[in-house]
């Protein structure tokens, strides 16, 4: 009789490292269905998604500018989940730190540009620290599941946004739900002129060199990464894990507010209703695919820039919905998931 | 006692030369074993003899390498519990495999209901029957949750009685057990062989087989010992069968005079979270210079023994003193800083797999190696490097611990509890799954620490190893220290029946 | 535990309104809702079950990978119309329309009652049938259930794929009954909701009706006091289920009724 059997055997780590590659090439395949529903040619499609946009300055410009809160979210992510803290709230956390950032953006009208650029920055950290702060307390002192709190906590928010904007932050002149723009000293400068690249493509380079050095070089980065891959060995060799976790899900909060921050400061320059177009979320994608390793993370978040880019330019091209950007993001989160697991094991013929 | 029984010597189960292998070890070599209707038969021997390897083989959780079973003479092939069932066995494991939130007749129907619908009227009649029909009293609308474990054991005989099983094999049955729930057990055994039934009783509890087994089967290192009538032998004789060895281990000579006390156990207790007591009033004492161990079969309280000693677990009552340190409670980063060097039972929830062998060996003392707040890498590698060299560890720095194979592993785990120096060093099942050489190689790195000065204290199940390391054997069963002997004194005979719960310190000495 | 709610209720919703719109039917229009449902119940199924990757992330993914398909659905089909394509919803029926205020109150939408209906027939399921004993087996003891010969992937599919059917419903109920038409934001965060209600309802399917009354009340109560003028942030009351779930959680944590194997792949060993 032949059976087949699956065993746990753990592919060799060359192959895990071609695993987002090969993912790819799954995504794209996946997606022909979606393409060829719209009746263009595929190989256009993919030309104008992949390729067109380094063809020009502009939409290279762009695909940084798309990047750029996904190095943050993506970090922020990626941050928590090495602990074994699961953080879904990288979406509410950055519009706390976007709600600091519209206020503090307001409050320091008349400050030099050398005093509102730290403030905002800590601001901002700080609104994402205190928005990561009820469900990461919740999980350590009385162990309540933090993937449900966080997800939560980002619900709560979008209506306090829509309080803000409805009730005292309402713009007076206009009366649009939208709140008063921010002091010029306090916006994020432009790095490439008449261009919308700004300082937070340089906050979120900062910020993943920063993880990574935390994570590979210090003590608490071994601690974490202890307490993320095997919590009872780890609480055997002494390390407070309650202490770590707390540490790592408050400071992957902050890393989503700076996210937060730099959309209000360097982008929209007033808070809006729903300008965070599920940021937060997409980290989460940009996360796994970089493996949680914030290098990886820097990479995704550059490839997930390039496909909003590049959905951008399939639909000015060729009428297909920049919705296929979306679907195409998702699709490679799953099949890199997918793999991830699946190269953990392997056939096996028995009987 | 059932004596008649030979009468109707028919075999329902008959096991021919078993042998089944787990890498390189063979955890049943070759063993035999027959089962007559309406006997009780126990299956007995220390852990790790494969009695629970050959009943799971029976109940198809496992496959044989080798051999042939037949049930009523008929030769069949059992690959899952499924097959199993279907030839009328049961088997009631150690662990429960019951779905608290559901109630007692919901659980004994699961996945044996006929027909779509299920109605709470007619399972509760169903199984209210099969409870009548087998003397065995439960309560089907009470919510298993709700159960004491031995109301949920009796729960799993009905669930494989109502599989219309007719052998039922029990896995140390008893190990859960109060005194007056065994006594129940052990009636309910007795009416159901009475109804032609047949049981299989896996324990390592001398008195509980005499006083309830026709037949007695005992094995050894996967072995076959032998197969005895009850009224033909005594426990003596078993705790031979099963213990005995045709070579003592090497006892050394106790030439060094004992140091001052360094860590004292004073009447600790502890009850978990299910509210069973599973320490006793255990005091202990180690000595700087000596090799205290503590023996006894799994599951009388070593492990809660050695959680309380390495911060994982807090003590109910009691006090735990390091070299003039209370203790007691504390976390692991405190004993540790205290002096205690610890290997925990498990090698795998001492180190981190994903984290690499320098990590690993780092992580424990993390603030000796913080150069301006950072890790100061080169210090962490080359501290590896000479651990790595000093406990022969075929490792890099780098590799993951994972990699390692098991006796690396278990000195990766040793060579960080020794770097310091610690004054007392508690290992726990420190050669478990080794091979002979990291075997010979982790025990003389144990010695070593007993003659730099250190007091050492080692929980094993494995009896060689306690009696060639040991200057004093401590006896645990059933949460209490039956009984400290020094090493000289000691015999495995001895030992085995204090293990077994049959002699108290104090007999010993009639022995 | 499938997050992959909010984007499955999405995506129901726009295939059972993209089919009434094509066809004519409502009731086609239920029925294509219910199979992407299922399609992407299988889905979930595929990812947690047999691959056994995490569930909160999948989850995530496959309401990401449901909201754009239905956002890029939507553009394939009706382009980028300037008014939105509109159908006629169901129209509420009436009973007792004679009685003044018992007859407002049962003046529901026929898939209201339906749902309604739902609620019974699921607790049936659950409690009265040897498939309602398999499932709540596997969600507790996985173990204990493959020990009792119950094929623990199989029982964990097709609860996957009928509760994804149910989303796909609950999302074609919002085009096709209440609004007649299809916006982007349309299930604006009603899937984590759900969520919300069954933790808060500890997993009993009639708790979750007398939760999604309280719900309800809640959010209606808001577009009243919106509609009488009085300045009050209506905020602060579609923010209270998420808050008072979370207050839930925490206080029913202790003796939490989680399924335990809640958010545990299965793999045999």
């Amino acid at each position: 009789m032949l059976k087949l059997r699956i065993e746990k055997a753990p592919a060799p780590a060359w192959v895990r490292s071609v695993i987002p590659l090969f993912a790819i090439l799954v995504t794209f395949i996946i997606t022909l269905v979606f393409i060829v529903w719209v009746r263009v040619n595929p190989l256009h499609t993919y030309y104008y998604f992949l390729v067109a946009p380094f063809t020009s300055t502009v939409s290279m410009i762009e695909l940084l500018v798309k990047a750029t809160p996904l190095f943050l979210t993506g970090a922020a992510v990626a941050f928590a989940f090495r602990s074994g803290y699961y953080n879904i709230g990288a979406e509410g956390q950055l519009m706390a730190g976007a709600i600091m950032g519209a206020w503090l953006g307001v409050m320091l009208k008349g400050s030099t540009p050398w005093v509102a650029l730290p403030v905002m920055i800590v601001g901002g950290f700080i609104g994402g620290v205190l928005w990561a702060l009820i469900p990461a307390l919740l999980r350590v002192k009385l162990k309540v599941d933090e993937v449900v709190t966080t997800l939560l906590m980002n619900s709560v928010i979008v209506y306090l946004v829509s309080y803000l904007l409805n009730g005292p932050w309402r713009d007076p002149i206009s009366m649009w739900p939208q709140s008063p723009d921010i002091a010029s000293s306090a916006m994020f400068f432009i790095l490439l002129p008449r261009s919308r690249l700004h300082f937070g493509f340089i906050l979120g380079m900062i910020t993943i060199a920063v993880i990574w050095f935390v994570i590979n070089r210090s003590g608490f980065g071994l601690k974490m990464r202890a307490a993320g891959s095997n919590a009872t060995a780890a609480r055997f060799a002494g390390v407070d894990i309650e202490k770590t976790i707390l540490t790592t899900a408050l400071v992957s909060g902050g890393i989503a507010g700076l996210a937060g921050v730099g959309e209000i400061a360097g982008v929209h320059f007033h808070l809006i209703q729903g300008f965070s177009s599920n940021l937060g979320y997409t980290g989460i994608v940009v996360a796994t695919l970089g493996a949680l390793n914030p290098l990886g993370v820097g990479i995704a978040a550059l490839f997930m820039g390039l496909i909003e880019t590049g959905s951008l330019t399939v639909s000015r091209a060729l009428g297909v919905p920049v919705y296929l950007g979306q679907v195409v993001q998702a699709t490679l989160m799953l099949v890199t998931l997918g793999m991830f697991i699946l190269t953990g094991y392997r056939l096996k013929r028995e009987g | 006692m059932p004596a008649a029984i030979e009468v109707n010597a028919m075999n329902v189960v008959k096991m021919k030369n078993i042998t089944k292998r787990f890498g390189s070890l063979v955890a049943n070599d070759n063993i035999d074993f027959d089962l007559r209707k309406g006997e009780i038969h126990a299956l007995l021997g220390e852990n790790g003899a494969g009695k629970t390897t050959l009943m799971r083989i029976l109940y198809g959780l496992y496959r044989a390498d080798e051999g042939e079973i037949c049930v009523n003479d008929n030769l069949v092939n059992i690959s899952s519990p499924k097959d199993a069932i279907r030839e009328g066995i049961g088997m009631v494991t150690q662990h429960f495999t019951l779905v608290p939130p559901l109630s007692v007749a919901e659980n004994i129907v699961l996945g044996a209901t006929d027909g779509f619908l299920l109605n709470p009227k007619k399972i509760r009649r169903l199984v209210t029957e099969a409870s009548e029909k087998y003397g065995i009293a439960i309560k089907p609308e009470a919510l298993v949750r709700n159960l004491s474990v031995g109301e949920r054991q009796r729960v799993e005989i009905l669930k494989a009685l109502y599989r219309k099983a007719k052998v039922l094999i029990m896995d140390e049955p008893t190990a859960v057990l109060v005194p007056q729930e065994v006594e129940t057990l052990f009636n309910s055994l007795n009416q159901l062989v009475s109804q032609e039934l047949s049981v299989v009783f896996i324990s390592h509890k001398l008195n509980e087989v005499m006083a309830i087994c026709g037949r007695i089967t005992v094995l050894r290192g996967g072995k076959l010992t032998g197969t005895v009538e009850h009224k033909d032998t005594s426990e003596k004789e078993l705790a031979k069968m099963m213990v005995g060895r045709e070579t003592f281990g090497v006892t050394r000579q106790q030439d060094k005079e004992p140091g001052e006390p360094i860590l004292t156990i004073a009447n600790l207790s502890f009850t978990d979270e299910q509210g069973l007591e599973r320490l006793k009033d255990v005091s202990l004492e180690v000595r700087c210079g000596e090799v205290l161990s503590v023996a006894g079969v799994s599951g009388n309280g070593q492990s809660e023994l050695v959680k309380i000693l390495t911060g994982l677990k807090k003590p109910t009552s009691g006090r735990v003193v390091l070299n003039g340190r209370d203790i007691t409670g504390s976390p692991p980063a405190v004993i540790t800083a205290a002096g205690m060097g610890r290997t925990p039972e498990d090698r795998h929830a001492g180190v981190i797999g994903d984290l690499s062998v320098a990590e690993n060996l780092a992580l424990e003392n993390l603030d000796e190696y913080k150069k301006r707040g950072m890790l100061d890498r080169k210090l962490v590698r080359e501290h590896a490097a000479k651990l790595i060299e000093e406990y022969q560890i075929k490792a890099t720095p780098e590799d993951h611990v994972r990699t390692l194979s098991g006796g690396n592993m278990q000195k990766v785990v040793m060579a960080r509890a020794l770097s310091r120096k610690p004054c007392c060093v508690l290992a726990a099942q420190p050669t478990r799954g080794l091979d002979v050489g990291a075997t010979e190689y982790v025990r003389s790195k144990l010695l070593e620490q007993s003659d730099r000065g250190a007091g050492v204290l080692v929980v094993s199940e494995d009896l060689n190893e306690v009696m060639e390391l040991s200057d004093r054997i401590a006896v645990m069963y059933e949460g209490r220290i039956m009984g400290i002997i020094p090493a000289l004194e000691a015999s495995e005979e001895k030992l085995g029946l204090m293990m077994a719960g049959v002699l108290e310190k104090d007999e010993t000495k009639i022995l | 535990m499938n997050l992959g709610i909010e984007g499955i209720m999405l995506l129901g919703a726009l295939v059972g309104f993209a089919t009434t719109y094509q066809t004519g039917s409502l009731w086609l229009g239920v029925l294509a809702a219910c199979l992407v449902g299922i399609l992407a119940g299988l889905l979930m199924a595929l990812m947690t079950v047999f691959i056994g990757v995490n569930q909160h992330v999948s989850g995530l993914g496959v309401t990401l990978f449901c909201t754009g398909l239905a956002y890029y659905a939507f553009r394939v089909i009706f382009g980028t119309p300037a008014n939105p394509p509109q159908i006629q919803p169901f129209a509420q029926v009436e009973v007792l329309s004679g009685v003044s205020i018992l007859g407002t109150i049962l003046r529901q939408y026929p898939l209201t009652y339906y749902a309604i209906l739902l609620v019974p027939i699921v607790w049936w399921v659950l409690y009265r049938t040897s498939f309602g004993l398999k499932i709540r087996a596997v969600g507790e003891n996985p173990e204990a259930a493959d020990a009792a010969g119950i094929n623990v992937y199989g029982v964990r599919t097709v609860a996957l794929m009928i509760s994804g059917g149910f989303m796909g419903i609950g999302g074609a109920f919002i085009t096709l009954s209440a609004l007649g038409f299809f916006t982007f934001d349309i299930i604006a965060g009603r899937g984590w909701v759900c969520i919300a209600l069954v933790i808060f309802a500890n997993w009993n399917p009639i708790r979750v009706l007398w939760g999604s009354f309280i719900f309800g009340g809640v959010s209606s109560l808001q577009l009243r006091l919106q509609l009488t003028g009085i300045n009050f942030p209506y905020e602060a009351f579609l923010v209270l289920p998420y808050i008072v779930t979370i207050i839930a959680l925490t206080i029913a944590n202790r003796n939490a009724a989680y399924p335990a194997a809640l958010l545990k792949p299965y793999k045999r060993e």
